[in-house]
């Protein structure tokens, strides 16, 4: 334990942490703009600036590790003008845009020139004139917006690995941009949205399709459905100020017919669906000496990561369409012919914790007829954003059910939401597959938490199943190098590109709060906890639909409908 | 394409051999020495040697200016950006050069004709400004000697082309 003093006051530090850590634990507000918890410090924008007693100049306390009896003062007159000239000098070259940017209201730029008091243009810089990038479908980028403060560079090499974007060229030309500086499409970025989620401005944002489904709502000749994914109605009231955590799954359904959808469906039915191909196809490639380990593939940007940078393990990906473009596929086949309503006058919306989703939702193996399952991804923002324009009041709102057929699910659909979820509810479904039994105990508690990586080995009676469960791709990574190194012990691998999963997702409400993932995880095992419908194949819906239609899990029609394959891509074409 | 390219520039790897990220600049040194410019072959074969990300090699690549990422054109154009030049209107000529051949430094025209350089130093200072097209100097450069050069270089192709 260290003592030093904060203004005036004394507080407790640790050896090895930097003045921010302690400052923060005392309750006290430093601002930081490229400061990122658990990645490199990089000092870049000096925001963090304390006054240290004993040094000449005022010293960056996201990276100045405390000492012995040290006196610092965070919030002296120097300090607070030396903060307020950064942010001054920042805005230099800065565009005047926030009424017309996807970030007004939610950008930590104008959020500090707010609470700094900057009341006008101090400095006349210029800003480097470069295009919008909408090249990708899940992304895009306004490098004028970019204050180089390297938080997406960062998250993209350390976190996922990736690395699609760096910083290029030098000086007062620096950008930040991808290989060659080609467009985000044809790059190797997997479309997370991490980046988007820790950018502090507009530079990084979703592609919004907002206004796409707003036009569909209004078309009468169109019939507009929408799905949720299982993690939205435990993020969504975030968009509103609720403390994280709070499920809001029927108001969220009251909302979306209020707004016109015509009808509900919850991606957590088709989560169920995908549990009974997968455990399917689990147990059929354990006893017929199919590829091993079998990894999950409802994560796109895991997939497209796998295309990229490791595509020896493309056999071992499930054969297992995601549940978002199970249900499309569902959508505009069964659903249509069953209403009578020809497919493309269906506009099929799927509300997703993520970005990469959209760039699923366009891909070539997702049409039919060329017309694609899913028409428009919206991530849990956007939808925050559409229930503000119709005015929605959540403490006001009703809860209403989902609509059948795809309405009802188990609570395995539902965990599916946080990392270990869906290995959860797979070995619930392959256990009753492989012993016809159901599982005495649901829950594997090595199996939850936010960690990065989780393994355990399961005894099915007799039959002993290696698992691991990985979160964030610079996770997945590592376990993949040890399985090319020659490890041998794993059958079933569940990866989720984002940390955490999908409560962790690119398309979730914005903040860099560990804390707020705990709990949106805690509500979804809460949800598994009181419900009483617990496993994919007691869903009898799902069995419905085997009966009416699919007849039975890995079955012909199933595999035109809810399997695909997928193919190496090129890095740097 | 990838594979002659990984040919090419497969001798200049192996003598990096086990080498990491601080012999990148010296190996992008050599292939361009030998290439050209850097291509998105080169790169990423050099990536996937050095375990290093592309974006991070032209991230690196293009914090020096040395670096070139388009084949050189038929008419290679180096002007000269050195103090003698500077004092005698480089700039102005710099701008007419970007302006005439509708190219930023480093960039090569579609048709592969043109290239443009700038060079810190030629070492002629006593012809400043100076630029240097293939091997051949042109002296005392003032931007309509320039456009003038770059219409001679035209002609001469459609002169070319016809024949
Ligand atoms: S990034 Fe922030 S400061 Fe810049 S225009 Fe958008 S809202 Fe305004
Ligand atoms: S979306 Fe993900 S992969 Fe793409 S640049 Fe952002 S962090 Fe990197
Ligand atoms: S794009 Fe955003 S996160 Fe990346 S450097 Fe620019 S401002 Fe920072
Ligand atoms: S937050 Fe400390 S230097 Fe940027």
């Amino acid at each position: 334990m260290i003592n030093i003093v904060a203004n005036g006051q004394k507080i407790e530090a640790r050896e090895g942490e930097t003045i921010l850590t302690a400052l923060r634990r005392a309750g006290i507000k430093v601002p930081t703009l490229c400061h990122m918890e658990d990645l490199t410090p990089t000092g870049a924008c000096r925001l963090c600036v304390v006054e240290l007693e004993g040094a000449q100049n005022l010293v960056p306390a996201c990276s100045y590790p405390v000492a012995e009896g040290m006196k610092i003062k965070s919030h002296s007159a120097r300090v607070l003008a030396a903060r307020k000239t950064i942010i001054e000098l920042l805005l230099a070259s800065h565009p005047d845009d926030c009424l017309y940017c996807a970030r007004n209201n939610k950008c930590e730029l104008q959020s500090l020139a707010a609470e700094l008091g900057v009341r006008h243009r101090r400095f006349y810089g210029t800003y480097t004139k470069k295009p919008l990038d909408i090249s990708g479908l899940s992304l895009q980028r306004d490098p004028e917006k970019c204050i180089l403060c390297g938080r997406c560079v960062r998250v993209c090499e350390e976190v996922q690995t990736v690395s699609a974007i760096d910083f290029i060229k030098r000086g007062s030309k620096t950008f930040i941009g991808t290989a060659f500086d080609q467009g985000l499409n044809v790059s190797s970025c997997i479309n997370c949205g991490q980046c988007a989620v820790v950018c502090p401005t507009g530079a990084i944002v979703e592609r919004s399709y907002v206004d796409q489904v707003m036009a569909a709502l209004a078309d009468r000749s169109k019939y507009v459905v929408v799905q949720h994914a299982p993690s939205i109605s435990v993020t969504l009231a975030e968009e509103f100020g609720y403390k994280p955590g709070l499920d809001v799954d029927g108001k969220m359904v009251s909302a979306l017919r209020w707004m016109g959808f015509q009808r509900v469906f919850d991606t957590s039915f088709s989560a169920d669906l995908t549990i009974m191909e997968e455990a399917s196809e689990l147990v059929h490639r354990v006893q017929n000496g199919g590829v091993l380990p079998m990894m999950t593939s409802c994560s796109p940007g895991w997939i497209k990561f796998v295309e990229t940078f490791f595509p020896e393990f493309i056999p071992n990906l499930s054969t297992c369409k995601s549940p978002q473009q199970m249900l499309g596929a569902l959508i505009k086949s069964f659903f249509a012919e069953k209403q009578g309503i020809a497919p493309e006058d269906i506009v099929s919306v799927s509300i997703m914790p993520c970005t990469a989703k959209k760039f699923e939702s366009g891909r070539s193996e997702f049409q039919q007829n060329f017309l694609p399952d899913v028409d428009y991804v919206l991530t849990t923002r956007e939808l925050g954003q559409m229930c503000r324009m119709f005015g929605i009041e959540f403490d006001k709102l009703a809860p209403e059910a989902p609509d059948t057929p795809f309405g009802e699910r188990s609570s395995a659909g539902k965990i599916f939401g946080a990392t270990g979820g869906v290995m959860e509810a797979a070995l619930r479904t392959a256990h009753l597959l492989i012993t016809g039994k159901e599982m005495d105990e649901l829950k594997i508690a090595a199996l939850r938490g936010l960690k990065g990586r989780k393994e355990t080995t399961i005894d099915i009676e007799g039959l002993n199943v290696g698992i691991a469960v990985v979160n964030g791709l610079g996770n997945a990574r590592r376990l993949l190098e040890e399985i090319k190194a020659g490890r041998n012990d794993l059958h079933f691998i569940e990866v989720m590109a984002c940390p955490g999963g999908c409560i962790g997702g690119g398309g979730q409400p914005l903040g860099l709060d560990k804390e707020a993932v705990q709990r949106r995880m805690k509500a979804l095992y809460k949800i598994d906890t009181e419900e009483t419908l617990r496993q994919s194949h007691n869903n009898k819906w799902v069995k419905r639909l085997y009966e009416e239609y699919l007849v039975k899990p890995l079955s012909e029609r199933s595999h035109h409908l809810l399997h695909t394959h997928y193919s190496q891509r090129e890095l740097l074409r | 394409m990838a594979n002659d390219t990984l040919t090419a520039i497969e001798p200049i790897l192996d003598q990096y051999k086990g080498a990491a990220r601080d012999a990148l600049i010296p190996i992008l040194q050599e292939v361009q020495e030998q290439e050209g410019y850097l291509s998105r072959d080169s790169i990423r074969v050099i990536g996937e040697r050095l375990r290093l990300p592309t974006s991070k090699i032209y991230g690196v690549a293009t914090f020096y200016n040395q670096f070139r990422f388009q084949p050189k054109g038929k008419y290679h154009i180096m002007l000269c950006r050195g103090t003698a030049c500077h004092v005698k209107g480089s700039k102005k000529l710099l701008d007419a050069a970007t302006r005439l051949l509708k190219l930023e430094p480093g960039q090569t025209s579609r048709d592969r004709l043109f290239s443009l350089e700038v060079v810190a130093c030629m070492g002629a200072c006593g012809l400043a400004p100076v630029i240097n097209i293939n091997g051949e100097f042109f002296a005392k450069v003032t931007p309509m000697k320039l456009a003038k050069i770059i219409e001679q270089c035209r002609e001469k192709e459609v002169v070319h082309a016809e024949a």
